[in-house]
């Protein structure tokens, strides 16, 4: 039988945690529960994660790495700026129906247990990587006069505020459509609030 | 049998379109007379010297080398001859020819007047022109507006030590240009941990990101070899303009572009992607010493 790698065991830890935090709640999921989950001992655990709120962290870095990685794709391709606001919503919707946990986590968990993430990931220093990738779109866009120019956070908070409030609503089941029939007209009123006027 | 005089390098000093700033600057050279006897100065026209202009224009002398300051303008001319013709006569036979501030550079702030006729000497912007392109090998650009006088110094020091000068692609000293006018900045605890200053004047805050300081981007040693020996633009609270650079100058010199709070231009060879990483993290944190007034920091507070 082939030996489990490290790194495999690791990742096995993470997916299983994002499951539980998202679906229980931070507090009330404990490490004995995501061992058992994992199928290994408690003591093992701690050869991967020393305690709880390093794993949060750990967590955090992990999902906003992805939807770095998933941007900087889109950002780097040839495509117009509103079709890669549709590429971005599409991707996210994706992931939130696909891997409802890793937005789940990002939106009841990281956002709602801010002490577990103040003492090592304030303010960006854990999401840079996704909110970096957000710069860079952003960045692009005015620069080839698609976008016009406004505070950061203005924009960035219209499109990911949106885009959780959306998934959020979806989570709820009070959507009354499935959430892919959502993408082209967000990604269009996105786009429309953005443009260059 | 030949006189002292006879084996000195000598030097002639022309003017295009200019302000005569870079002549002012160098006048604050200390020890500027010691330095100058070591040449036998045929025309500088801020000096009493061997010969005026009305004999200079009649091409009749060569020197070896030639400081050309202010812009290239084909139309112009001095004591009436035609500027094209006197540059082509003293260049044919110099050693060296100095390409004096921004405008004899680069276009500078002349250019402006009439973008599509007057140039650098050697180039149009960051572009090589024809007209003396034979004699871009003898050309030095000393670009900065004005230059600082020590640059100007370096350079003939190095030319009568007859010591080869290095040059970067824009054809500029490598040992005043390879390094940035950020190196040496009083304000860079205040650009690394991206605090802006508030109002021009403070002593406290970084001008790069709202005040248009083009430090990070512009190649100089303003900050290295510092300005009447003590101060720098940035040091006294105005933002670099770019002086030394092909795009001087640049619109709205006291305002950052930026893109949604994204400045355009960042810190040469810096990628872009790492430089919003870096700065989106250091913006998260917040250093009390730095946030205040320095002199009213307690230690223990």
């Amino acid at each position: 039988m082939a030996r489990i790698s490290k790194e495999e065991r690791k990742n096995s830890i993470i997916s299983a945690s994002l499951q539980l935090f998202s679906e229980r709640g931070f507090y009330i999921t404990t490490i004995p529960d995501i061992a058992s989950k994992v199928g290994m001992s408690v003591g093992n655990f701690y050869n991967y994660f020393t305690s709880k709120d390093i794993l949060a962290k750990e967590l955090l870095l992990y999902i906003a790495d992805y939807l770095g990685q998933e941007i900087k794709k889109i950002n780097e391709s040839n495509l117009t700026t509103e079709e890669k606001i549709y590429e971005i919503v599409s991707m996210y919707f994706n992931l939130a129906q696909k891997k409802p946990e890793m937005i789940e986590y990002f939106l009841r968990v990281y956002l709602s247990n801010r002490e577990v993430f103040k003492d090592g990931c304030e303010g960006m220093v854990c999401v840079s990587s996704f909110v970096t990738e957000m710069m860079i779109f952003f960045d692009d866009g005015v620069s080839n006069g698609d976008l016009h120019s406004q505070d950061f956070f203005s924009a960035f908070g219209l499109f990911m505020g949106y885009l959780g409030g959306m998934v959020f609503l979806f989570g709820e089941k009070i959507l009354p459509e499935p959430l892919e029939n959502y993408k082209s007209s967000i990604s269009l009123n996105i786009y429309n609030a953005l443009k260059t006027r | 049998m030949p006189s002292k005089q006879d084996n000195k390098l000598k030097l002639l000093w022309l003017q295009g379109v200019t302000c005569n700033g870079n002549t002012h600057s160098f006048l604050n050279l200390q020890n500027i007379e010691q330095l100058l006897n070591k040449f036998e100065i045929l025309y500088i026209p801020a000096f009493s010297t061997n010969y005026t202009i009305d004999k200079i224009v009649k091409c009749s002398l060569d020197c070896d080398i030639l400081i050309f300051e202010g812009a290239y303008d084909p139309f112009m001319k001095r004591a009436g001859v035609n500027l094209k013709e006197l540059l082509f006569h003293y260049m044919k036979d110099s050693k060296q020819i100095i390409a004096l501030g921004s405008c004899a550079s680069f276009g500078g702030v002349f250019k402006e007047s009439a973008p599509d006729r007057i140039t650098g000497l050697l180039f149009n912007e960051n572009t090589l022109t024809t007209t003396f392109l034979d004699y871009k090998d003898k050309i030095i650009n000393l670009s900065g507006c004005p230059i600082h006088p020590e640059w100007l110094a370096y350079v003939l020091n190095m030319l009568l030590k007859n010591i080869n000068i290095e040059l970067d692609d824009l054809y500029r000293p490598i040992e005043l240009y390879s390094t940035l006018a950020h190196h040496g900045c009083t304000r860079n605890e205040y650009f690394e941990w991206k605090i802006d200053a508030k109002k021009f004047g403070l002593k406290e805050g970084c001008l790069f990101y709202k005040q248009g300081c083009r430090a990070p981007m512009t190649h100089s040693s303003c900050n290295k070899i510092l300005w009447n020996d003590e101060s720098s633009k940035t040091r006294v609270g105005t933002p670099c303009f770019g002086c030394t650079e092909p795009d001087f100058p640049r619109d709205n010199l006291f305002q950052t572009k930026t893109n949604m709070s994204i400045p355009q231009d960042i810190p040469v060879g810096v990628p872009k992607r790492s430089y919003l990483t870096m700065a989106g993290i250091a913006k998260t944190f917040h250093i009390k010493r730095l946030e205040g007034k320095l002199i009213d920091y307690k230690t223990d507070s």
